[in-house]
C-alpha cells in the first residue's frame, strides 16, 4: 500500500497533539506493511524519528535515506529556503514557523504580534498553507500512490490538489474543527477550507464520534463518510528519564498541561483549584503550557490570592514533561472543546489518574477516569479533593486507568486506516483543482 | 541666590534568573547577568561620572558639592564585580565634598508591609554606609522616593534630620519646591523637594531631539536656575545616577553638559552647591508639607502604582511578607538574605503593566519579556523559598 500523507506538525516539531499523533499513527501503519510518504512544511530533525527516510524539496531527487534501511516512511519537506531561495534572518525564520514553540517564554507561539489566524497556530498561516500546497503539487510529481491522506485543515489542500494530480482518493483526517479551536467565532476562511475538503474527500476520519458529530451538523457530511478513529498511545518505546531533584512529599500537585487558550479551559482549572484551596493547603496546582490566555490566567491567579499555590512553568519539552508527569498526583483536563486529547493518555501512562472534561473525544473511550462539565467547578474541585484524599480511589484511578491504555495500540487506529485505505482505492475522483490552485497563484 | 542641590541615587538589583518547578533549592540570582549588567554600567557611567565629580570638585576647590545614596545591594555587586567602582566613591567621600544618604540596604518597599523590617535595612544600610565611606547618614531617602507623614515620623524618630520627597504639586498646591519644609507634628524634620522639572529636563528630556528646548546646554540651565530667585533659595535636583552616560549616553553630551555646569551656575551672583545636610542647617522649614498618602516620583501618577497597581504585583508582596516570620525564625542567614534580596522593587516594577508612555523607562534592563513571565517567575522562586522556611 503506497500511502502519500499530508501533516503539519512531526516531532519534534509540535505544538499539540497532532504531531504525536502523526508519528504513532504512521509507525504503526510502516510496521502492517504499508509505504508512506509524509509531507512537512518544514525539514525535520529524523534523529528523533528512525523509521523515517527523508526528502527534501531539491529532490524531486532521489531520497535520502537515514538512520534505517528499512526504512518505510519517507519525509518530504517544503523548505521555503529552496522554495524562494532568499536569504533570511534564522532566527526570524525560526520565529515565523507554525507549530513551533520553540521558545519557552508563556506566550508561546499564539499570542505573536501580527497573528492574522487566531488559531493556535501564528504567523501568516494563509501564505504558509499556499506556499505549502505549491510546493506539495511539486514534490510528489512522478510518484503514484495508492491512497492520499490529509491531516487537518492545514493540508486539505495539497491534499485535494494531489488527488487532482494522481486520481488517488483522499482521505482527510480531522483532529479538530475550526468550532473547537475558536468557539462560535469561527474563522470564515478556515471553515472554508475544511468544508471544501471534507466534501471533496472520498472519506472523512474523525478522532471521536465527538468530532463526528461536530463534522455532520456543521459541515453538512452524511455520517456514513465519517469514520471514528480513535487516538492511542504507545508506551513501550518511552525513553528512560531522571527522576526530578526534588518532590515535595508533604504537597500533593495537580497538573494542568496544554496550551492556554480558551479551548482548553484553563479559566475553569484555576476556579476549580481556588475551591480546592479553601479546603486544604498542603496541594499546589501546576499549570504547563503557553498561550494567548496566559496573561489573563496568570493575573486570574493572582486576583484570587491563589498565586503562591499556582505555579507556571511555560512551555514544556520532552524530559521536561515526563518530569511533570512524574511529581503529579492528579491530572485535570477540563477542555471546554477537545475532539480527542491525547494528554489524559499520556498521564495515565505515568501511572496519573485523570479528570477530563465530559466535553472530550477521550471520554468515549476511558472508564475508568473522573469526568465534569467543564464549567461545573464545584463538581470540579470535589473531585479532585476526592482523589488527593482518598488513596484507594488514588490507586483505583492509577492502576485500573493505566490498564485500559493496553486497549488503545496505534496498531489498531492504523489496521482501522488500512482497512479504509483498501476500501476507498481506486475510486475515481475528480481533477482540475491543482491547475486552478496554479493558475491562481 | 540659589542652591543647587544634587543628589544622586545610584542602585542595580539582584535579579533573578529563570526559575523553574524542577530547579534546586537556592541560587535565584543570576549572577552572570547581574555582573555583567553592572560592569556595563560601571564603564558607561558609574566611573567616567565618578571621574568627572572628582575633577569638579577638585578644581572649584570644595565649592562643588554632591549627595549620594547608594543602595545596599549595588554595593554588594561592586565589592563583587568592579571594585574600582566601589574605590572610587571611598575616593569621593575622602574629599569631604560628599555626603551619603541613608535608605532601605535592600531597596525595599518594606515600609508598606513590615516597619520592623523598614527600620532594620535602614540600620543595615547606615552601618554600611559608616564602615565604607566613614560618615553617619543625617538625611534619608526611601525607595523611589515612596513618602508620607507616616514615613516621615518614622524617620524623625530614628533620629534623622531630612527626609526626601516628591515636589508634589497636588500638595505644594502653587507653593514653591525652592524651601525646606516640615511635616504636620514633626519638629526637628526638614523635608527636601525634588524639583522635578529641572530635575526632568536633565534625567529624561536632555538627549530629546524633539524637546523644543534640545539642545540643553550649561548656561541655559544656569539661566533657570538663577530664575529661582525672588521665590526661593534652592534647586533640587534629584536624579539617578545611571542618567549620566547610561539613561543619556555620553554622546548626547551630558558629560560635557556636567563639566560646565558648575562655571555657569558660579557666574550668576552667590549662587552655590551644597549637600542635603548643609541645606537643612541653612534653610529653616518655611511651611508645613502635608502628605497623608504614600507618594513617590515615579511616572505621571507620582504615585505606587508603579509597584502595587495590579493583581500580580499586590500578590507578589503579600506573599513575600508572609514569610518575614518564618525567614527570620527558622530560615538560617542564607535564607533570610535571599528573602531580603527578593524585596529589592525592581522585582515588583517588572510585574508593572501601565505600558505606554511610562512602558519605555519601565523597560530599562528588565530581564523579562512581559509581566506575566516577571510574576510567573518571582512566584517560582518565592514558592522555594516557602519551602525552605517550612511554609
Amino acid at each position: 500500500m503506497q500511502v502519500l500523507m499530508f501533516g503539519w506538525e512531526f516531532p519534534p516539531f509540535i505544538s499539540g497533539g497532532l504531531g504525536t499523533a502523526c508519528y504513532g499513527l504512521t509507525k504503526a501503519m510502516t510496521r502492517l506493511g504499508a509505504d508512506v510518504v509524509f509531507v512537512l512544511p518544514q525539514p525535520v530533525d529524523t534523529s528523533h524519528s528512525s523509521h523515517v527516510t527523508l526528502l527534501t524539496p531539491e529532490g524531486t531527487v532521489p531520497a535520502r535515506k537515514l538512520h534505517d534501511a528499512s526504512a518505510r516512511i519517507r519525509i518530504l519537506a517544503t523548505d521555503p529556503r529552496s522554495a524562494y531561495a532568499r536569504p533570511q534572518d534564522p532566527a526570524q525564520r525560526r520565529q515565523a514557523r507554525p507549530g513551533d514553540l520553540g521558545s519557552a517564554g508563556l506566550h508561546g507561539s499564539a499570542n505573536r504580534p501580527g497573528s492574522v489566524v487566531k488559531s493556535h497556530y501564528g504567523g501568516d498561516l494563509f501564505d504558509e498553507v499556499d506556499r505549502y500546497t505549491r510546493m506539495a503539487c511539486r514534490l510528489i510529481e512522478g510518484y503514484s500512490f495508492d491512497v492520499i491522506h490529509a491531516h487537518d485543515w492545514m493540508t486539505y489542500q495539497a491534499g485535494m490538489a494531489a488527488s487532482a494530480m494522481t486520481g488517488a482518493p483522499l482521505i482527510v483526517h480531522v483532529h479538530s474543527t475550526e468550532f473547537d479551536r475558536g468557539g462560535e467565532l469561527v474563522n470564515q476562511r478556515i471553515y472554508d477550507i475544511e468544508r471544501r475538503g471534507m466534501h471533496y474527500a472520498a472519506h472523512i476520519i474523525a478522532v471521536s464520534s465527538l468530532t463526528k458529530s461536530m463534522i455532520v451538523s456543521r459541515y453538512g457530511i452524511e455520517p456514513a463518510k465519517v469514520t471514528v478513529v480513535y487516538n492511542a498511545i504507545d508506551t513501550d518505546d518511552r525513553p528512560e528519564v531522571e527522576p526530578p531533584p526534588r518532590i515535595r512529599t508533604h504537597e500533593k500537585t495537580v497538573l494542568f498541561l496544554g496550551r492556554i487558550t480558551m479551548q482548553k479551559g484553563p479559566e475553569f482549572f484555576v476556579a476549580a483549584a481556588k475551591k480546592v484551596l479553601q479546603q486544604m493547603d498542603n496541594v499546589r496546582f501546576v499549570m504547563a503550557g503557553s498561550g494567548d490566555l496566559a496573561p489573563k490566567v496568570v493575573e486570574m491567579a493572582a486576583r484570587e490570592g491563589i498565586g503562591r499555590k499556582l505555579i507556571f512553568t511555560g512551555f514544556l519539552r520532552g524530559g521536561d514533561v515526563e518530569r511533570v508527569f512524574r511529581i503529579a498526583d492528579l491530572f485535570v483536563m477540563p477542555s471546554v472543546s477537545e475532539p480527542f486529547g491525547l494528554v489524559p493518555l499520556e498521564a495515565l501512562s505515568y501511572g496519573v489518574p485523570v479528570i477530563i472534561s465530559k466535553q472530550s473525544g477521550v471520554s468515549e473511550v476511558l472508564t475508568n477516569v473522573l469526568k465534569v462539565d467543564f464549567w461545573d467547578v464545584d463538581e470540579m474541585a470535589k473531585q479532585i479533593m476526592a482523589v488527593l484524599r482518598s488513596p484507594s480511589l488514588h490507586a483505583r484511578l492509577s492502576d485500573q486507568g493505566r490498564a485500559e491504555l493496553s486497549r488503545l495500540k496505534w496498531e489498531n487506529s492504523a489496521r482501522q486506516c488500512l482497512e479504509l485505505y483498501e476500501r476507498m482505492r481506486n475510486r475515481p475522483i475528480g481533477g482540475g483543482v491543482c491547475q486552478e490552485l496554479e493558475a491562481n497563484n | 541666590m540659589a542652591t543647587v542641590c544634587f543628589y544622586f541615587q545610584v542602585h542595580q538589583p539582584f535579579r533573578l534568573r529563570q526559575y523553574g518547578i524542577f530547579d534546586g533549592t537556592g541560587g535565584y540570582f543570576d549572577d552572570d547577568r547581574n555582573a555583567e549588567v553592572c560592569r556595563k554600567v560601571a564603564a558607561k557611567c558609574y566611573l567616567p561620572a565618578n571621574r568627572t565629580m572628582l575633577e569638579l570638585i577638585r578644581r572649584f576647590d570644595g565649592r562643588f558639592r554632591i549627595s549620594y545614596s547608594i543602595t545596599g545591594v549595588v554595593l554588594e555587586q561592586f565589592e563583587r564585580y568592579c571594585p574600582e567602582v566601589l574605590e572610587s566613591f571611598q575616593e569621593l567621600a575622602r574629599t569631604g565634598c560628599v555626603e551619603f544618604l541613608a535608605e532601605t540596604y535592600y531597596h525595599s518597599l518594606a515600609i508598606l508591609h513590615s516597619r520592623q523590617e523598614f527600620v532594620d535595612q535602614i540600620e543595615m544600610h547606615r552601618g554600611r554606609i559608616r564602615d565604607l565611606f566613614g560618615q553617619d547618614p543625617t538625611v534619608f531617602r526611601n525607595t523611589e522616593l515612596v513618602y508620607s507623614n507616616d514615613v516621615a515620623h518614622l524617620i524623625a524618630q530614628m533620629g534623622f534630620r531630612g527626609v526626601l520627597c516628591e515636589g508634589l504639586d497636588r500638595v505644594l498646591a502653587g507653593r514653591s519646591p525652592a524651601f525646606c519644609y516640615e511635616p504636620p507634628k514633626c519638629p526637628g524634620l526638614s523635608v527636601l523637594l525634588k524639583n522635578y522639572r529641572l530635575s526632568d529636563d536633565i534625567a529624561f528630556r536632555f538627549g530629546n531631539r524633539d524637546w523644543k528646548e534640545w539642545p540643553l546646554d550649561a548656561g541655559k540651565f544656569a539661566a533657570w536656575v538663577n530664575a529661582t530667585n525672588g521665590h526661593g533659595h534652592l534647586v533640587n535636583l534629584f536624579l539617578d545616577y545611571e542618567t549620566i552616560g547610561e539613561h543619556q549616553w555620553a554622546d548626547t553630551g551630558i558629560f560635557d553638559f556636567l563639566r560646565a555646569l558648575p562655571d555657569a551656575v558660579f557666574a550668576g551672583r552667590q549662587n552655590d552647591f551644597a549637600t542635603v545636610s548643609q541645606v537643612i542647617g541653612r534653610y529653616p522649614p518655611v511651611g508645613e508639607y502635608d502628605v497623608p498618602h504614600l507618594s513617590s516620583w515615579a511616572d505621571t501618577e507620582r504615585d505606587l502604582s508603579a509597584w502595587m497597581g495590579n493583581a500580580m504585583q499586590t500578590a507578589a508582596l503579600e506573599e513575600l511578607y508572609r514569610l518575614e516570620e518564618a525567614a527570620k525564625a527558622c530560615g538560617g542567614p542564607q535564607v533570610l538574605y535571599d528573602w531580603r534580596r527578593l524585596q529589592t522593587s525592581d522585582h515588583f516594577y517588572y510585574m508593572c503593566t501601565k505600558w505606554f508612555a511610562d512602558g519605555d523607562v519601565h523597560k530599562y534592563f528588565n530581564p523579562y519579556e512581559s509581566p506575566y513571565d516577571a510574576y510567573v517567575n518571582f512566584m517560582n522562586v518565592l514558592g522555594d523559598l516557602a519551602s525552605r522556611v517550612g511554609q
